[in-house]
């Protein structure tokens, strides 16, 4: 499928920081480098600078002197929105009202001077891609909201951008619709194979789409890496704690073992320390019989969620632990049971600042 | 039964204040069809004192539609532009900018006047032109084009509209064309409409500014009710509101349209 030309380009972010005429301080000095065809997903709680890192590379926003943005190794921090050859699919989509559906898809084409049969040939190749077949004569407010992001995204996708950017998409669907358009768009992006940066603040969406994930905290990049290592090694409490569940625990260290309420928990890793914050996993805790594992607690409450169950267990360390077990596990509030961890599910924190 | 009391009164009430209103505006209608006021509708009925204003102040009211239409260019020309600028820049500046524009509403129209005859009593052709009544009314109604402008670019999030489009490659003077005008239209038409019969209406500031070769609709009224027969200074009352109630039923129309969608 020839939809996107080659597959875009690569983007270098150098030193951008960005404050703002009030002062406020949005981004750190950021450096960021996005390999040509990758996906990178700008992830973090609202507030953290993850759309305004996307809109200095979109050329909305300038970054405070000394920062650069570069497009294939072309400086491109002065050059506006408008001559980047960046595709963007907008939070409130940007669609406008007063265009139909197929002259929206069309405007940027209709820009570059593509002539009406052409464009026409090229508006209903990507209705056809995103699916909106039918829809070509609707007016904007006569969509659904599913119905306008896939508007929104074939419009950006239309002019072949070099970057796709996509601030937040699926943010302002329902819950049901946005599972459902995040598998479509994964797929889509896929089939591109465009270099595309994503914003969200939504863990799952990030997991998904992303070849890597960027973790965002107050400004500042706190982590770059593939899915599973953000989520199997983060570097600090904050990442574990924002993407998927995780017990931390703050215990004494000896002899490579933690030291904690219900027994003694071996660690692999640097044993050295005196002390550790330690995160676990809910799902590598296996609930076993009370006795059989070096460390126990007693079942708080039991939640059944169908593909799993989740247990609260007090008692095994100072703070109640959060446990995944199969949906087999036969267990009830009030047990004691015995709480078997993998050493090498255990990870190392640095202790916080 | 209290309730339809109630309802009574108010209904009494109301046409009373509407017949406080209505009745003058009446009375002065039959006075400009009437051949002899003081003698009252007995006299008979004639259009000859409509005929006599057109020959009289035809010129009077061809100046004010030119001057309205002038106006309405200018306001547009200026005030969407404006209005675009000081939404998409926002910040400090701009609500002072946006103060400074409003400001007209609140200074007498005639101290304006006064400010722009001290400003240009040296350059004379433009202070004898018509040109010095429509800077004048130029200050005076661009508030009414300006707010309604961007009051309209406030509901449809202009802001996204311009980056989005700017994104697909258009340059600032397609996006204004393509985008920001067409969303603006509702308000372009509100603002026009107000602009227009403002200047049509309009003394105050053109009082002052005037010449006896530059008067306006307004003045001439004022003029032929200080100098000619009041059947006169009726019957020109009376073209005075052929022309702006349909103007105003108008207005009313698009702001009920508006506000059904």
């Amino acid at each position: 499928m020839n939809v996107a030309a080659g597959h875009g380009a690569s983007v270098r972010v150098e030193a951008c920081a960005k404050t703002f005429a009030d002062g406020t301080r949005a981004l750190e000095p950021a450096t960021l480098d996005i390999a040509r065809g990758e996906t990178l997903v700008l992830l973090g709680p609202s507030g953290c600078g993850k759309t305004t890192m996307l809109r200095i590379i979109a050329g909305l926003e300038l970054p405070d002197p000394g920062g650069r943005v570069l497009f294939d190794g072309r400086d491109m921090t002065s050059v506006p929105i408008e001559k980047r050859n960046v595709g963007m699919v907008f939070q409130s989509y940007a669609l406008f009202p007063n265009m139909s559906v197929a002259d929206n898809i069309g405007y940027g084409l209709k820009i570059r001077g593509m002539g009406s049969k052409e464009r026409a040939a090229r508006v209903a190749e990507l209705v056809a891609l995103t699916n909106i077949t039918g829809l070509e004569s609707r007016r904007i407010d006569q969509l659904s909201g599913g119905q306008r992001q896939r508007v929104a995204l074939a419009r950006a996708v239309a002019i072949r951008p070099g970057i796709l950017l996509l601030d937040e998409p699926l943010t302002a669907l329902d819950a049901a619709l946005r599972d459902r358009l995040r598998g479509e768009l994964n797929r889509l992006l896929r089939a591109l194979g465009i270099t595309t940066i994503y914003v969200t603040h939504d863990q799952s969406e990030a997991m998904e789409l992303g070849d890597r994930i960027v973790v965002m905290q107050k400004g500042a990049i706190a982590q770059i890496g593939t899915p599973r290592e953000i989520y199997f090694q983060p570097k600090n409490r904050f990442v574990a704690e924002f993407i998927g569940a995780a017990n931390i625990i703050e215990s004494a260290l000896e002899n490579g073992h933690l030291v904690l309420p219900g027994g003694r928990q071996p660690i692999g890793g640097d044993t050295s320390l005196p002390a550790a914050v330690a995160m676990i996993r809910p799902e590598t805790i296996c609930v076993v019989k009370a006795g059989s594992a070096p460390i126990s607690g007693i079942i708080d409450s039991v939640s059944f969620i169908g593909d799993r169950q989740r247990m609260v267990v007090s008692g095994a360390s100072a703070k109640p632990l959060t446990v995944d077990a199969p949906n087999t596990v036969k267990a009830l509030a009030g047990e004691r049971v015995g709480l078997s961890i993998a050493p090498d599910a255990i990870r190392l924190l640095p202790p916080e600042k | 039964m209290r309730d339809r009391l109630i309802f009574t009164g108010q209904l009494v009430f109301t046409l009373l204040v509407a017949a406080f209103l209505v009745v003058p505006a009446i009375q002065s209608i039959i006075a400009g069809v009437t051949v002899n006021y003081f003698r009252g509708i007995s006299s008979g009925l004639t259009l000859q004192w409509v005929f006599q204003v057109w020959d009289l102040y035809a010129g009077t009211i061809l100046l004010s539609f030119v001057i309205a239409f002038a106006t309405l260019a200018v306001t547009l020309l200026a005030g969407v532009p404006a209005a675009y600028a000081l939404h998409v820049r926002g910040g400090r500046l701009s609500r002072i900018v946006e103060e400074i524009i409003t400001l007209p509403l609140a200074i007498p129209g005639l101290a304006i006047a006064l400010a722009l005859l001290l400003t240009y009593q040296g350059f004379s052709e433009f202070r004898r032109s018509w040109l010095f009544i429509l800077t004048g009314h130029v200050i005076f109604t661009m508030p009414f084009m300006v707010r309604s402008v961007m009051a309209v670019f406030s509901t449809v999030d202009i802001r996204t509209l311009d980056e989005g489009a700017a994104s697909l490659g258009a340059s600032p003077w397609r996006r204004f064309r393509d985008v920001i005008v067409p969303n603006a239209v509702p308000g372009i038409l509100a603002g026009g409409l107000m602009v227009v019969t403002l200047s049509l209406g309009e003394f105050n500031l053109t009082w002052m500014l005037h010449t006896p070769l530059t008067k306006t609709l307004p003045i001439g009224l004022a003029d032929s009710y200080a100098s000619m027969r009041l059947e006169v200074a009726s019957a020109y009352t009376l073209i005075f509101f052929i022309m702006i109630i349909p103007l105003l039923v108008a207005m009313q129309m698009f702001a009920d349209k508006e506000q059904a969608r």
